[in-house]
């Protein structure tokens, strides 16, 4: 299982589009990928149950990888943050 | 004459009869089910039949009003898709036995009640796609017609409010403009209604009657007015107003895309002025090259205390990537004098317009300067952008902003945070002195903006604000016109552009003069940018330059 810690950046937020193209790079692995925010979390892949979180700027999620190729999608993943949220 | 009023989200005037938007109904109908895989192998098709219609209208709105749009209707798509939807439905329908029709119906309720709780207005506002979403399914489900404009002529289309997919299916040649009871300045409708260019008003309520249908409407996008049977002197007034503006639509369409040439082959930049970063689609809109004038005081003047690097950060970078690589000018902190914010602190001036304003401030308060450049450097990366500084008057004031300049690149380079090497710098020239040593400021500087409304305050010693000294303050006086000759040469000498960004650039009296004295850009409105890129084309730089730089320079008085 990996972990990190990330701050959004993006000044909407988890909308609408920023949930739509994470959904998207997600489902590129075979890792289950959690969204952590305070005592909430849900599967990254659910657009409607993401964009319910409420996630806005300044915010800190936990992103936990769990699965077959955990390091790669960790790292990737991240990577996606910082490019797009 | 009835008059209702609205709220305009979309500019214009439009006349026409009143249509109401005739919505396909489909009732549902809750029934049980015995064959439940049956009923959920029918959601399955309905379901992947409408992700199908909706990458068809993502297509579609791609093409009439650009990625943005068509990012919607891929939202919408995803939505369907979405896991929780899909096991919500499938929970009704296998285990509650329900028909596939209600099982989505209650399951948008479900989700669209999530949306609608939540304390952000936006999120909020996604309620109506759940709901739009699913009645696609359940329209297809039950094999409903979808709802149109079945109207001869062209109308003014009224709706409670229209969901995406409905406005994006209808037929935009048989709309002059929408009025929606509800909806929100970004609501579907009036982001389409801008994209589309037609006026757009909302918000007007139960006001909008059933009975008024067929009866002639004319709507002023601009002031959110709607007039059932105007009475003659209105209908000739709003007539009037949508001539002018076909005029406008006509010259860009006729000159969208040209260069701005003279006819002896001189190019002039014509760029625009703007405040904030909302003012962007009409400066793309009319076609103008760039931002020659981005003022950075909004920021400023919109916070309660000094805004954060990243606050500025996001607005420089939202102009710098709308403006997709085209040239952009921002002028660091223009205030003091007639703009004034109170958490500056600023004492009380005798004389504030001499006093302590625009780069002064920024001097005698390094830090401040220090936050803006870093948030402008650090939204280099996404554009192309120049820095110009406000209000110079000596050729120290520019090398000890540009060493700030030195300083910031030095800490973002050690920070490892990336930002363009090309940025270029530059100053407005605006007061008297800085005219006089235009040929050693050119030395030091990429480029030059004259601002022409402080230049003819300081050089003529006229309050501009004065009413009583209309007449004395004349920005055509041959002082005015010689200093900025005078830049021109200097800048050219030494090889750098020279701009105009004061409202003189748009006095079409006297772009001849600007050409004849070797302006290289004018920064005006984005409405004078069409206006002005005409009167270029219409001009010979060869045939009228020897006369006017004889009137301008001759020793004796030409009338």
């Amino acid at each position: 299982m990996k972990t990190f810690e990330y701050k959004i950046t993006d000044p909407v937020g988890i909308h609408a589009r920023p949930a739509g193209i994470l959904v998207k790079e997600i489902k590129k692995y075979a890792s289950t990928v959690t969204i952590s925010k305070g005592d909430k979390s849900v599967n990254a892949l659910k657009l409607m149950a993401l964009m319910g979180m409420g996630i806005k700027q300044n915010d800190t999620v936990t992103v936990t990888v769990e699965g077959a190729d955990e390091d790669t999608a960790a790292a990737e993943i991240e990577a996606f943050f910082k490019a797009n949220l | 004459m009835i008059s209702i009023q609205g709220k305009g989200v979309s500019n214009g005037v439009a006349l026409g009869p009143l249509y109401f938007y005739q919505r396909a109904k489909s009732t549902i109908e809750r029934t049980t089910v015995t064959d439940t895989d049956a009923e959920w192998a029918r959601f399955k098709a309905a379901q992947e039949k409408a992700v199908e219609q909706l990458g068809e209208l993502a297509e579609k709105a791609r093409k009439e009003a650009g990625d943005e749009a068509a990012l919607l209707f891929e939202t919408h798509q995803m939505m369907a898709e979405d896991l929780d939807y899909e096991e919500t439905i499938q929970g009704l329908i296998q285990d509650d036995k329900l028909n596939a029709e209600a099982a989505v119906s209650d399951t948008a309720e479900q989700f669209a009640q999530m949306f609608a709780t939540m304390d952000d207005p936006y999120m909020q506002a996604r309620a109506a796609d759940v709901k739009d979403v699913s009645g696609r399914i359940i329209g297809i489900l039950t094999g409903a017609a979808q709802g149109g404009i079945e109207s001869p002529v062209p109308v003014i289309l009224a709706a409670d409010d229209l969901a995406p997919s409905e406005t994006v299916q209808l037929d935009k040649s048989k709309i002059l403009g929408f009025i929606t009871e509800g909806g929100s300045g970004s609501s579907h409708t009036a982001i389409l209604a801008r994209t589309m260019g037609i006026p757009a008003i909302i918000g007007v309520g139960k006001q909008i009657k059933a009975e008024f249908a067929g009866r002639e409407v004319i709507i002023d996008g601009s002031n959110g007015n709607v007039l059932i049977d105007a009475d003659s002197a209105m209908r000739k007034m709003m007539v009037s107003k949508m001539e002018e503006q076909k005029k406008a639509r006509e010259l860009l369409e006729r000159l969208k895309g040209l260069p701005n040439q003279t006819k002896d082959g001189v190019n002039m930049k014509v760029f625009c002025n703007i405040g904030s970063p909302d003012d962007v689609p009409p400066v793309l809109s009319n076609d103008a090259g760039g931002i020659g004038l981005f003022r950075s005081e909004f920021l400023y003047l919109n916070c309660d205390d000094y805004p954060s690097e990243d606050y500025q950060f996001e607005a420089y970078k939202k102009v710098l990537s709308d403006m997709g690589g085209r040239e952009v000018v921002i002028r660091t902190l223009d205030i003091g004098a007639d703009k004034q914010i109170g958490y500056f602190n600023l004492p009380q001036e005798e004389n504030p317009a001499m006093g302590n304003r625009a780069l002064r401030i920024c001097l005698n308060r390094p830090e401040i300067f220090h936050t803006q450049l870093r948030a402008l450097y650090r939204a280099s990366a996404f554009g192309k952008l120049s820095i110009m500084f406000p209000m110079v008057t000596s050729v120290w004031e520019v090398r000890e902003s540009k060493k700030m300049c030195e300083r910031v690149k030095k800490e973002l380079r050690k920070e490892g945070i990336s930002f363009s090497d090309d940025v270029k710098v530059g100053i407005m020239i605006e007061t008297p002195a800085a005219a006089v040593i235009s040929d050693r400021l050119a030395k030091e500087v990429d480029f030059f903006s004259c601002g022409t409304n402080d230049l003819t305050q300081y050089t003529l010693a006229c309050d501009r604000q004065n009413a009583d000294l209309g007449r004395f303050f004349n920005p055509h006086h041959t002082a005015v016109l010689r200093l900025l000759k005078m830049v021109c040469d200097n800048a050219h000498r030494n090889g750098i552009w020279v701009g105009i960004c004061g409202e003189l650039g748009a006095d079409l009296t006297l772009t001849e003069t600007f050409l004849s004295i070797g302006i290289d850009e004018l920064s005006v409105s984005p409405r004078a940018v069409l206006p002005l890129r005409q009167k270029i084309r219409e001009t010979n730089v060869a045939k009228v330059r020897d006369k006017i730089l004889h009137t301008l320079m001759s020793d004796e008085q030409v009338e």
